[in-house]
């Protein structure tokens, strides 16, 4: 017997209703229910972060969740970043400073570095790798995604200022 | 498989009880991964994030009560207890990601009875109890007789974690959590040492050791504790850790290391985990 349950959360802001096979992954859940390819599956076991979301505004894999866990949370991914065509600073020094080749990465590191920088504004380089330990890249060797984000943060803290 | 979010201790027992093939989960960090690779599906995923008990940490009366599904970054944040535990909350902190952080829990580490998760020595050392519910009501045993094995726990099938409680440590009393992996995140330990020591004007009058990935469970190491009792942690009480350490091993040879690695690493370890534990003890 399949169950599918009815999980009622918020995703980027909207409420949303969907049913789910109980098995079903939240990043499954995320991609084919609600259409928000952006959540990326690289591995599936939560080594990769290409899944990243947060829940409750904490970072986590989407594809270590069951679907139905998400009942009253309030989920983020990546299409919830930019305001409207406004993109965030992050995604905007992601695409000047070329911190993506295939991009399949891009999206959870997106994630990852905004909960880092929305918690911590002015991040050390070190802090940065660590906070950023759990997404993995295997075209960029990180670099450029550490200066992406260093960039973000100055243009964040300027605009504050 | 169908889910489940009871929000009572009794209701998620009386799920376990009707069905043995129903299984707790709190982060599913380990679970997920092990239904992929091909293990099979529990019947029912009893998800205990709902029940309220399973969640939080605090202090009350002498006695720290930390809820088995707590997610390991909740431990870290937490100033009071980190200041209090200060090797437990470096262990908790070392599993996995940001990501991980904020699912992985006590229990769930525990009980998935990884020879190499990394809390668990450091649980052994600081005595912290497992507060267990069943069909017969709850009992409370010490953690290091909850792992049996490898994957193996002492908990029948209606059985699971509800909290943990640990003693608040006495006056200059201090635990440290050193591991070894081969790079700087994101890996299993190949040695974990947890010391804890309580010092008295310099001199050590309580000591526990236990080491993690060395054996199918955590070991303790009496005899490295009996040389640190008493003594000032000089030079030679030191090598005594370590050779106490080493000879406590009982290692796999895997891809992360071989046996005579393992020893010789675990006594490092220990004897650099109990100078840790002594300098934040005598601050």
């Amino acid at each position: 017997m399949i169950n599918r349950t009815h999980v009622h959360c918020t995703v980027n802001g909207d409420e949303v209703d969907f049913l789910a096979t109980d098995s079903t992954s939240l990043l499954d859940a995320l991609r084919t229910e609600l259409g928000l390819t952006g959540v990326k599956e690289g591995c599936g076991t939560g080594d990769c972060g290409a899944c990243s979301i947060t829940v409750d505004g904490a970072l986590n894999c989407a594809c270590l969740m069951f679907a139905p866990e998400a009942e009253g949370r309030e989920i983020g991914t990546v299409e919830g970043i930019a305001q409207g065509d406004h993109l965030h600073p992050l995604q905007e020094t992601f695409l000047e400073g070329a911190a993506l080749q295939c991009g399949i990465c891009t999206p959870g590191f997106l994630v990852a570095a905004k909960v880092l920088l929305d918690e911590n504004p002015t991040p050390t380089e070190t802090e940065i790798r660590y906070a950023l330990a759990g997404n993995l890249c295997r075209c960029t060797g990180y670099d450029k995604i550490i200066h992406a984000v260093q960039e973000a943060a100055v243009q964040l803290n300027g605009a504050k200022s | 498989m169908r889910y489940a979010a009871p929000t009572t201790v009794d209701e998620a027992v009386g799920l376990l009880a009707a069905d043995a093939d129903a299984r707790v989960f709190a982060g599913a960090t380990d679970l997920i991964p092990q239904i992929r690779s091909g293990r099979p599906e529990p019947s029912v995923l009893v998800d205990l994030k709902r029940i309220d008990r399973l969640v939080g940490v605090g202090e009350s009366g002498g006695t720290w009560t930390v809820g088995a599904a707590t997610p390991t970054s909740t431990l870290t944040a937490d100033e009071a207890f980190t200041g209090a535990f200060p090797g437990l909350s470096e262990a908790s902190g070392l599993i996995g990601s940001d990501q991980i952080q904020n699912r992985s829990s006590w229990g769930g580490n525990l009980c998935n009875a990884s020879p190499a998760a990394d809390s668990v020595p450091a649980l052994v050392a600081n005595a912290v109890r497992a507060v267990v519910a069943g069909s017969n009501g709850e009992r409370t045993v010490p953690v290091e007789e909850i792992v049996t094995g490898p994957g193996q726990t002492s908990l029948a099938d209606d059985e699971f974690v509800v909290e943990f409680q640990v003693d608040t440590p006495p006056a200059h009393t201090a635990d440290a959590y050193l591991r070894l992996i081969p790079r700087t995140e994101m890996d299993i330990a190949v040695v974990g040492a947890a010391v804890r020591l309580t010092m008295d004007g310099g001199t050590c009058t309580a000591a526990t050791v236990a080491l993690g990935a060395v054996a199918p469970t955590v070991v303790r190491v009496p005899d490295a504790e009996a040389a640190l009792v008493g003594s000032t942690l000089d030079d030679a009480t030191l090598e005594a850790v370590a050779a106490a350490a080493s000879a406590a091993c009982n290692p796999i040879d895997d891809k992360r290391g071989t046996i005579e690695y393992r020893r010789q690493v675990a006594g490092v370890l220990a004897k650099r985990a109990a100078t840790i534990a002594a300098e934040r003890a005598n601050a």
